[in-house]
């Protein structure tokens, strides 16, 4: 037998989470130490953790991974979805079924926990995930507080009140959190087998992306169209956009209530769909839209997160599997006269895409650009730069490209 | 888009005997296909000639051909029927070889039938290594370098340019027969040669080795509209090198970043595409190679498959239902995910929330001197899948799952390991770059010896992460050994959750299983029940499909899902995973039970962990435990039913040995058996309890006696006399069952065939003390002997009984002659040459034994009949492997019948009468000889054969051919026949089969006692020679195409060897050959009859039409 063991000494957690409605559970603490509190949300993708924690539409949420093995894979420095590296990406913690182990992948740089130290992410294994998004699923999400202390010791009392000062993400504005402070190019594009990301070259078009805490490969996916890409703040002016002398305008996802961050960013959108302009947008970027052109949106009961979606595109009949990661959604019932439902969610008939009738203006709930999850619905990029080259008359590109 | 309403019928093809990669899997398949296309509407034509299938019973489909899937004879049938369309799909290779060939013939074109689900195009693309290959590099997918050969010389021209090792696969066989891993010049040339004789297109493709390479599967389902789905993925723990049917594997993929996941779906979904399959479930492979993430495609299969079946129990998925809806033209966002209960549509792809592991069985005990290494070519005959909700929790389980005794990964032996450092290291490192079926546990020992991770990684290939986290199960039982069981609930639960079963702690701890788990519930620590259901806890399942987990608490206690109803439940056991002689037909009585006693108001339960079967369907009863048949997990599983409802009882009878094995725990637990009492079952087990109820009764059995020791075994044995017939106890299939003719034998059986049962505990704790390990086989299985009755005729008789009244089901005729195991078999239903009274006097002698026993259900009895004297050789209490045979031939559902009387009903109730049946049922047994090279095929006492036939016709010869035709023989019609018989079989009876060919144009060749034989008695006959004489010889006859038919018959273990050639090479060559006089003689029948007569060709439904 090699060496003595350890003996059968029950060991103190070192971490826990708390829920509002007084849930304590506690197991092993990961990553950065200390205390954060946010909404609790669940992810059911098996792939793709790193890209998840890095999105930065998860800016004040506490991510549920149903998939019990996470950090098989660690962590590289390719899979990072966040833009600013300097802002934090947004994710305040991480609940995990098994404890997470060395990596194993030939891509892998680091240890997952160690990595989620490094990004000041608090993770917590040991938990029954299973049954926390049974009971988002039956009551909704939770507002919650992650803790880690490698001594053991929590002050309930404390992690309590600062779960009580969290105010819940209706009504909260944290794109303005998440959003570049500065305009930048970005050229980078999508992902090859043994060569990596690629470059724009031959760039035909300017797009000028409004940032509300976009991920990279929405950019990449926008810069591999033959576009120069300009991405801007999120409360950026309409008429400092239009001065750029864009061909198309691309609004990012992003974290947080629409209505608020809508505040600033609609009377800016709406000047921009006015202008005439090719108009896509994604996630946050698809609600801000829809309140531009005068739909509601509304806080969803346990959201969509997740890489098995099924959205139906109304105007094809297509079935894809997609990524979606939001919590509120566009009242398909208030959109106005005039504007089109294009797609919509197979799990609950949610808005899943609109489009405004006669104009180059569209956008979904969402995320084509993947990363992680299917890459069905790629084909959105090539139909918005469409637009860009019917405004230009050049010919169109064939939206889904025939292999080989 | 709707369904198509262009066709009204669909012909549906099955799979025929289960055969090692084609198993009951495609029983699921084609029973969900039947289901669901009859739920549409449409008229289903059905051809499977396997008996034991469920869907094959006669409500299934509106038309039920049990006729042998051969070209020739579907042809007829669509002759008959005029199908609309053809889904060929469901019935493995089977069914769509036999596609193709209806195709190329003409017929689908002449009777105009459309082809769905795939057409021949996208089958030969598929298929077809050349053409598939062409495919891949049109849509930018690399496939390993790979040259094809027709023949030697083209052989060698790929030997240059590829290089070895290379993996040669035959093209369009069966779970890779014939093909394999060449290291070297010779080992190539041989494969090479064997696969040529394999492929049905002398055909072979040599492939660039991409051994050690990461392995992945992808189950992926298209629709007319071209959505596609990917249902699941799978990763194999044994790296590329071993077919995917004798891997380890477990679901979803685990070591994939997002990106490389997609890469393989992306390729899945444009291969599916660029194949031209247009709806259906098809299966693509790929190997990934770990240095950098290369990705290659190996291989797609067209169709449902072994690993679209584990998708479907994996992931709750019905891949057969729903491909069979798409192929009529329904697109999967019409299509509801049953799981739901239709909360959400079937365009998804499920996602789940625990660790799917499966885990092959193998059957080499059965087949000396098989190679046990693992390949290319698949040769395993069942596996066992196991969920938890962690990698180690899942692995745990399936180990237990597979009851080959194991408990977790327990300890075993390497091969010369003990013989110091450096040659430990090596003996360890090599028993690591083999596989086999103890490789994982040879890794486990690996890290017990104190082998680093990396170094067994490097002689294994296994992923490290796999490798982790099993040690991190290997230092946990470290953790147990040095400080016994944990006081505290916390650590149990840790502990528990790792997947150790209470055995295995026991073992760990000194303890007894019965120890660990008072000491478990004391601390309140039990699992709890997680439901699968697509998708990872985000919607509510109304569907009861659960694993059992050991869980952290949540809020309170850890929170289960099994949610027991207040209803009056029934809770059947079933079989577990495939074996030789516990196979599907046990899977089909345990499914009759569901439906039967779900008609009869009970809620029924099933336990089961075998992926492939019907029974663990989830709509077969209403509540599906996914679990290991253990005593620890069945137990748990009553404690929790228990809590609500009334639990009425649980069956016992219907799943084999398994469920029989868990009787008296379950008893113990306070948990009625229905049924048949395991007293009873044990009365029939006791060699003197049932000798002193024989006696009672006034009947005969064969002179006998047992054995608890060694010592004793000889005295026995040298007291009866020899010939006998040797087996252990409580051993189902004939295991290590031994037909034995002198005291030299008998020593050998002692020294291989009882020492290979010895568990691997026990050789491993005492290695120099062999006695005492043959000793720990005969006190825990008694040694049982009888004498061995030369010539007799063997009778099997299936009953029902109520404890008052009996009724015989059927009377069945052995061909072959006693000593032969009864599932290796033919045997025909009704009998052909007994006697009014002879028949009378079974019926009456089978009523006294199963009233005697107080039998609440089925009974099956073994006799021998022997110069018109009645032998009683075996009883057994219990569904027998010939049930489903015998319903289906007397069109009486007795399984179902025998349930509900477990549960109390009356056998008057069913007013069952015997009618006089016209038509003859032939069942004819399938081996697997052409798997294992080297091993011969002769037929003893154990039980060798994989899966069964049925021949049906209303004349006996021809029910004969069409038994021989449905099993793959080629019946021939004309040729030469090879005659060779030892002296005792120079009888009236053979003159006058030979004669009967010789007169049909036949020429005849023997060897030269057998040809003076034939000349004497005047029949023209050729002398050849036998092997030993020179050649040519008759194995170069059988090789060059020569000889269509082989009658050959040996004595002693000398003539044995000396034949063995002779049937291998008419097994290679797949030329009939048949080993007993009985056996010819109704070849030779059927061989006249099928020349002579057209074959007539009849539903099942027709026979039993008024």
């Amino acid at each position: 037998m090699s060496a003595p063991t350890q003996g059968w000494h029950e060991t103190a957690a070192t971490a826990v989470l708390i829920l509002d409605d007084g849930t304590r559970l506690e197991g092993i603490g990961l990553g950065a130490t200390g205390s954060a509190a946010g909404e609790v949300c669940f992810n059911t993708a098996m792939t793709g953790y790193q890209e998840i924690l890095t999105d930065p539409s998860y800016a004040g949420q506490i991510i549920t991974f149903t998939f019990p093995h996470i950090g098989n894979v660690g962590a590289n420095a390719e899979d990072i979805e966040t833009v600013n590296m300097a802002a934090s990406s947004g994710v305040l913690g991480c609940v995990l079924k098994a404890d997470i182990t060395n990596p194993s992948n030939y891509r892998a740089a680091q240890k997952l926990s160690d990595w989620l130290k490094s990004r000041n992410i608090i993770g917590i294994a040991g938990i029954d995930t299973r049954a926390l998004t049974a009971r988002i699923r039956e009551h909704g999400m939770p507002n919650g507080v992650i803790a880690h202390s490698p001594d053991g010791k929590f002050d309930d009392k404390a992690l309590t009140a600062q779960l009580g000062a969290f105010p819940g993400l209706e009504g909260l504005d944290l794109a303005e959190q998440v959003t570049t402070a500065q305009t930048y190019h970005w050229s980078e594009t999508g992902w090859n087998w043994d060569k990596g990301y690629g470059e724009a070259s031959d760039t035909h078009f300017h797009i000028v992306a409004m940032d509300f805490g976009a991920k990279r490969n929405i950019l990449r996916n926008l810069a591999g169209q033959n576009a120069k890409l300009t991405v801007v703040p999120a409360a950026a002016k309409a008429e400092d956009i239009l001065a750029l002398n864009p061909d198309g305008i691309f609004l990012s996802n992003g974290p947080g209530d629409p209505a608020a961050t809508g505040e600033y960013a609609v009377p800016e959108i709406k000047k921009l769909v006015d202008s005439g302009l090719p108009v896509f947008g994604i996630c946050l970027g698809h609600q801000l839209l829809g309140l531009a052109l005068g739909a509601r949106t509304k806080k969803m009961h346990q959201g969509h997160h997740g890489a098995n979606h099924p959205v139906k595109d109304l105007t094809t009949g297509k079935v894809e599997i997609t990524s979606m990661n939001h919590g509120f959604a566009v009242d398909t019932d208030t959109l106005p006269k005039g504007v089109t439902e294009t797609h919509k969610s197979l799990f609950d008939g949610s808005n899943a895409g609109l489009s405004v009738d006669g104009k180059s203006v569209f956008s979904v709930q969402y995320h084509p650009e993947a990363s992680p999850g299917p890459h069905d619905a790629h084909y959105l990029f090539t139909r918005f730069i469409n637009l860009v080259r019917a405004q230009k008359g050049l010919p169109l590109e064939p939206e889904f490209k025939k292999a080989g | 888009m709707p369904k198509r309403t262009d066709i009204q019928s669909i012909m549906i093809i099955g799979a025929g005997p289960i055969v090692i990669g084609q198993a009951c899997e495609f029983d699921y398949s084609g029973t969900q296909a039947c289901k669901a296309l009859k739920e549409e509407g449409y008229r289903i034509i059905l051809v499977n000639s396997n008996p034991a299938t469920i869907m094959t019973d006669p409500d299934l489909a509106d038309a039920t051909y049990m006729e042998p899937i051969t070209p020739e004879i579907v042809a007829k049938i669509i002759e008959k029927e005029r199908p609309d369309a053809l889904l060929p799909t469901m019935g493995g290779q089977t069914a769509l070889n036999c596609a193709l060939s209806l195709r190329k013939m003409g017929v689908l074109e002449q009777f105009g039938v459309k082809m769905i689900g795939a057409d021949a195009e996208a089958i030969d693309k598929a298929e077809d290594r050349e053409l598939f290959r062409a495919a891949m590099h049109k849509i930018g997918l690399e496939t390993p370098k790979s040259m094809l050969a027709h023949d030697i010389p083209e052989a060698l021209a790929a030997l240059d340019a590829i290089g070895l090792p290379a993996i040669i696969r035959p093209s369009f066989t069966l779970g890779g027969t014939g093909g394999g891993i060449a290291y070297n010049r010779e080992e190539y040339l041989d494969i090479i040669e064997g696969g040529l004789d394999a492929s049905p297109t002398t055909e072979v493709l040599v492939e660039e080795s991409v051994l050690g390479w990461k392995e992945f599967e992808m189950e992926v389902v298209r629709d007319r509209a071209d959505n596609c789905i990917i249902v699941c993925s799978i990763e194999n723990i044994d790296p590329m090198g071993v077919h995917t049917g004798d891997s380890i594997t477990v679901a979803p993929a685990l070591t994939l970043t997002d990106k490389e996941y997609q890469m393989m779906r992306d390729a899945s979904i444009a291969v599916l595409r660029e194949i031209g399959v247009e709806t259906g479930g098809s299966n693509v492979q790929f190997a990934v190679n770990p240095a950098d993430g290369r990705l290659v495609v190996i291989e797609m299969n067209p169709r449902v498959s072994r690993s679209s079946a584990l998708a479907s129990k994996a992931t709750g998925f019905p891949i057969a239902k729903v491909a069979a809806r798409l192929a009529v033209g329904y697109t999967l966002d019409e299509l509801e995910n049953d799981i739901t209960g239709g909360a959400t549509p079937a365009s998804f792809e499920p996602t789940i929330d625990y660790v799917v592991t499966k885990i092959p069985r193998f059957a080499f005990e059965k087949f000396p001197g098989a190679d046990n290494r693992l390949t290319t070519a698949m040769k395993s005959v069942g596996e066992a899948m196991a969920i938890g909700r962690t990698f180690p929790e899942s692995l745990q389980k399936a180990l237990r799952s597979l009851e080959t005794g194991l408990t977790g990964l327990n300890e075993i032996g390497i091969p010369g390991l003990g013989e110091g450092e450096g040659d430990d290291r090596n003996a360890i490192r090599a028993a690591l770059g083999t596989p086999t079926p103890n490789r994982l546990l040879h890794v486990a020992e690996a890290m017990r010896w104190g082998m680093d991770l990396d170094e067994i990684h490097q002689a294994c290939k296994i992923d490290p992460w796999f490798l982790e986290q099993m040690k991190s199960i290997v230092d946990m039982e470290d953790r147990v050994r040095e400080h016994g069981l944990p006081e505290t609930a916390g650590q149990m639960r840790m502990l528990k959750s790792m997947g150790f079963s209470d055995s295995r702690l026991g073992a760990l701890s000194g303890k007894t299983a019965g120890d660990v788990r008072r000491a478990r519930t004391a601390l309140g620590v039990r699992p709890v029940y997680k439901r699968i259901d697509t998708s990872a806890a985000e919607f509510a399942s109304p569907t009861a499909y659960m694993y059992s987990t050991y869980e952290a608490p949540f809020a309170g206690a850890p929170a289960d899902e099994a949610s027991p109803s207040d209803r009056k439940k029934v809770v059947i056991l079933g079989g577990g995973p495939n074996r030789i002689g516990q196979g599907i037909e046990f899977d089909y009585c345990c499914c009759h039970a569901a439906f039967a006693l779900s008609d009869a108001g009970y809620e029924t339960i099933m336990v089961n962990c075998n992926p492939e079967t019907v029974s663990t369907d989830y709509d077969t009863s209403d509540r599906l435990y996914f679990e290991p048949l253990t005593e620890e997990d069945v137990i748990e599983i009553l404690e929790t039913e228990k809590q609500n409802g009334t639990l009425h009882g649980v069956i016992v009878q219907f799943g084999g040995q398994t469920p029989l094995g868990l009787a008296s725990a379950v008893e113990k637990a306070g948990v009625p058996i229905l049924g048949t009492l395991p007293s009873s079952i044990d009365l029939a087990e006791d060699r003197d309890q049932f000798q002193k109820l024989l006696h009672k009764l006034d009947l005969r059995q064969p002179r006998n006696g047992i054995a608890h020791s060694l010592e004793q075994a000889r005295l026995v044995a040298e007291d009866l006399g020899f010939p006998l017939v040797i087996r252990p106890s409580y051993v189902l299939g004939g295991r290590a069952m031994a037909i034995v003719s002198s005291k030299e034998e008998f020593e050998t059986y002692i020294q291989s065939t009882l020492t290979e049962l010895v568990p691997p505990e026990i050789r491993a704790r005492y290695p120099n003390d062999k006695t005492g390990q043959i000793n720990s086989v005969i006190a825990k299985n008694p040694l049982l002997f009888d004498g061995y009755l030369t010539g007799a005729t063997e009778i099997d008789v299936d009953c029902l009984c109520d404890g008052k009244g009996v009724f015989v089901c059927g009377i069945m005729e052995h061909i072959e002659e006693a000593g032969v195991h009864s599932g290796d078999s033919a045997c025909s239903l009704p009998p052909r040459n007994l006697d009014a009274a002879t028949i009378a006097e079974l019926k009456r002698q089978t009523a006294e034994m199963a009233l005697a026993l107080n039998v609440g259900g089925l009974m099956n009895v073994q006799y021998a009949i022997q110069n018109g004297d009645i032998f009683v050789l075996e009883v057994n209490p219990r569904a027998s492997r010939t049930v489903p045979f015998v319903a289906k031939v007397i069109g009486t559902p007795i399984a179902k019948i025998a349930s509900r009387i477990m549960a109390g009903e009356k056998l008057a109730d069913f007013n069952l009468t015997e009618s006089e049946i016209k038509h003859i049922g032939i069942k004819e047994a399938v081996f697997p000889f052409a798997r294992f090279p080297g091993v011969d095929t002769v037929l003893g006492p154990e039980m060798k054969s994989t899966g069964e036939v049925i021949g049906l016709d209303f004349d006996y010869a021809i029910a004969f051919a069409k038994s021989q035709l449905g099993g793959g023989t080629k019946v021939p019609k004309e040729g030469t026949v090879f005659i060779s018989v030892r002296d005792a079989d120079k009888t009236d009876t053979i003159i006058d089969a030979i004669r009967r060919l010789s007169d049909a144009g036949f020429k005849v060749i023997a060897t030269g006692g057998t040809q003076r034989y034939l000349q004497e008695n005047g029949i023209a006959a050729t002398k050849i020679n036998k092997v030993l004489e020179g050649r040519p010889h008759i194995v170069d006859a059988v090789k060059n195409g020569d000889v269509q038919l082989v009658i050959n018959t040996t004595d002693g273990r000398k003539a044995l060897s000396d034949s063995r050639d002779i049937r291998r090479s008419a097994l290679l060559s797949k030329v009939p050959y048949y080993t007993t006089i009985p056996g010819a003689v109704a070849a030779v029948d059927g061989i006249i009859a099928y020349r002579e007569g057209s074959v007539q060709v009849r539903a099942l439904q027709e026979y039993f039409a008024a």
